[in-house]
């Protein structure tokens, strides 16, 4: 897997909950594409459309509250974004996330100084997060080695692949 | 040891185990809801053929009972075919409820087990000394492909409930009081045994309701040590012997918060977060709230002892004319108490709206949505934007009796004013 990655962002709040991230209305939905299509609708609608493809979502506490909807992660990944780099993640999120490839980097104050639109350069082994334009660096936290084992594979689906074709 | 660790420790086939540490533990119980046919789609992309044990697993047909559209009606159509495919020996169609009060009802949850489900509030369960946790759709799939699951071994917070509960102060007002201390973050990957004299008088609803929204904190899973009447009811259903656990006496807790009951009073989480909490008293005091919905129902709030106080209140009033009420009974078993005792037909002559045992309104997906504009007062769990409809809307989580309450003037009311 890619540990240096750089795309630009987009800055959201705090508690931002599966019901803004994906709304109750469209759980029947499976088709992934459409999923990502109603990404973050709860906060605003303009966001999947618009959203920098390879990119990231800036987040404060407690992203990915709510309930244990795959369809988050889903929606993330399908509108674009890479990772979520918030101040911390709720639990369930945070599994489902790995799960499926989408990085969840804790780095702690970041949607204080990060303004939409900037590039950012996240470093997964220096434990870092780069505002390209600016050259100010923030510390990240690293992701677990059980974390780390699952978004090495590619997922927990290839994972569990490999396990069973054994 | 603490019970959790001690759950986590046997099912792990461990003889020791720290916080912190990462284990697989054998699943006791597997429930998937009807929101997740994901489920399914993981299963068979991760090279899934039979289901681990199909006496361990279930599906529970409760957030579209019954369907509201052509799309969840093919969700239920394909789980309906995995179910059947898999012969499971349970498995819970709409005419049953919401999965939290039917896999209790079912004897499927007892004390010292490990239930997995994929829904956010599994924590209810710690109400009966098992060890619920939500997961998403494809931890789900790998659960029924193996029996198992990772698990990080959580630090635990004791939340201690002192005290008897004052006239109008109910378990959810308990709950909301504890959350607006602790906050929506405050137990993230955390587990919360709940103890202290409050809880060990409390009933299996109280409980449940109280379980039910650590979640809300961000726990990862909630405890309380079954009493007399967790084991009486237990005992009747519980479809395998069981064994409850026990926490160590000296057990260091990684932090400690003591309430006091006795001095709570009638609590609302105001909208648009579980964390704005606020005293019943201090909304009104600031100026009228006038509501266009009322709900009772969901895993949270739709229970028989929630619907008993909801009648009390209205049994020979009436809503206001351009308001609803929405009842939604938890389940088929709750229903069918609450025709039997009179309450269904209280409130439907004060005006009630009543419609299938499921989650109902709660989440937005049918039954009860609201219009931009509107305020709802709400027996359940999350008042989030859109929760129930527009993000435009708004929503107080209160308890039964306060949402009963409000509904006879439709403005935000005390309950005291009825009890």
């Amino acid at each position: 897997m890619q540990k240096v990655l750089t795309g630009k962002c987009i800055v959201i709040g705090d508690n931002i909950d599966t019901d803004q991230i994906y709304p109750g209305r469209f759980l029947a939905i499976t088709d992934p594409k459409e999923i990502g299509s109603h990404c973050l609708c709860g906060v605003s609608e303009d966001i999947a459309g618009n959203f920098p493809q390879g990119g990231f979502v800036v987040a404060g506490r407690n992203f990915g509250c709510g309930s244990s909807r795959e369809h988050a992660p889903i929606a993330l990944l399908n509108m674009g974004a890479v990772a979520v780099l918030a101040d911390s993640f709720a639990r369930i999120f945070f599994r489902n996330a790995v799960n499926l490839g989408l990085l969840p980097v804790i780095c702690k104050g970041i949607n204080q100084h990060v303004k939409a639109g900037q590039t950012l350069t996240l470093d997964l082994e220096k434990g870092t997060v780069k505002i390209d334009e600016t050259g100010e660096e923030f510390a990240c936290e690293k992701l677990g080695d059980q974390a780390m084992k699952i978004l090495e594979a590619g997922g927990i689906k290839p994972l569990m692949r490999a396990k069973f074709a054994k | 040891m603490h019970a959790i660790e001690k759950i986590l420790m046997k099912n792990s086939g461990l003889t020791e185990i720290h916080t912190g540490e990462i284990v697989s533990a054998k699943i006791d119980f597997a429930e998937i809801n009807d929101l997740y046919l994901q489920t399914v789609y993981s299963f068979y992309e991760m090279g899934g053929r039979n289901v681990w044990d199909n006496t361990r697993c279930a599906f529970v047909f409760d957030h579209y009972a019954p369907c509201p559209d052509i799309k969840s009606a093919q969700n239920h159509q394909a789980m309906r075919e995995f179910a059947q495919k898999n012969n499971l020996k349970y498995h819970f169609d709409t005419n049953t409820g919401v999965c939290h009060q039917v896999m209790p009802e079912a004897g499927l949850v007892y004390p010292g087990m490990i239930l997995v489900a994929t829904d956010s509030h599994t924590t209810t369960h710690g109400a009966f000394g098992a060890m619920g946790t939500g997961c998403g759709a494809t931890d789900m799939a790998t659960i029924l492909m193996t029996g198992e699951l990772w698990f990080r071994v959580p630090e635990i917070i004791e939340v201690r409930l002192e005290g008897q509960a004052p006239k109008g102060v109910f378990p959810k007002d308990v709950i909301l009081a504890v959350l607006g201390k602790i906050r929506a973050d405050g137990a993230v990957y955390k587990a919360i045994d709940f103890t202290g004299s409050y809880v060990e008088s409390l009933g299996v609803a109280g409980r449940m309701t109280v379980c039910n929204m650590a979640v809300e904190m961000g726990a990862k899973t909630a405890y309380m040590q079954p009493n007399q009447e967790v084991l009486d009811y237990v005992g009747k259903r519980a479809v395998r012997p069981f064994e409850v656990q026990f926490t160590d006496k000296g057990y260091k807790y990684s932090e400690s918060h003591v309430f006091d009951v006795s001095s709570l009073e009638p609590e609302l989480a105001c909208p648009s977060s579980v964390e704005n909490v606020h005293t019943l008293a201090s909304v009104i005091a600031q100026g009228e709230v006038k509501l266009n919905q009322g709900y009772i129902g969901s895993c949270t709030g739709g229970r028989v002892e929630d619907i008993a106080a909801a009648a009390k209140i209205l049994k020979g009033r009436h809503i206001p004319e351009y308001t609803r009420l929405v009842v939604i009974p938890a389940s088929r078993e709750v229903m069918l108490e609450c025709i039997t005792r009179g309450y269904i037909a209280d409130l439907m002559e004060a005006g009630a709206t009543i419609s299938t045992p499921g989650c109902g309104a709660c989440l937005g997906a049918h039954e009860g949505i609201l219009a931009p504009g509107e305020v709802c007062i709400t027996s359940t769990n999350r008042n989030f934007p859109g929760r129930m409809g527009s993000t435009e809307a708004l929503m107080y989580l209160a308890s039964p009796a306060t949402v009963a309450a409000s509904m006879v003037y439709g403005k935000i009311t005390d309950p005291r004013e009825f009890l």
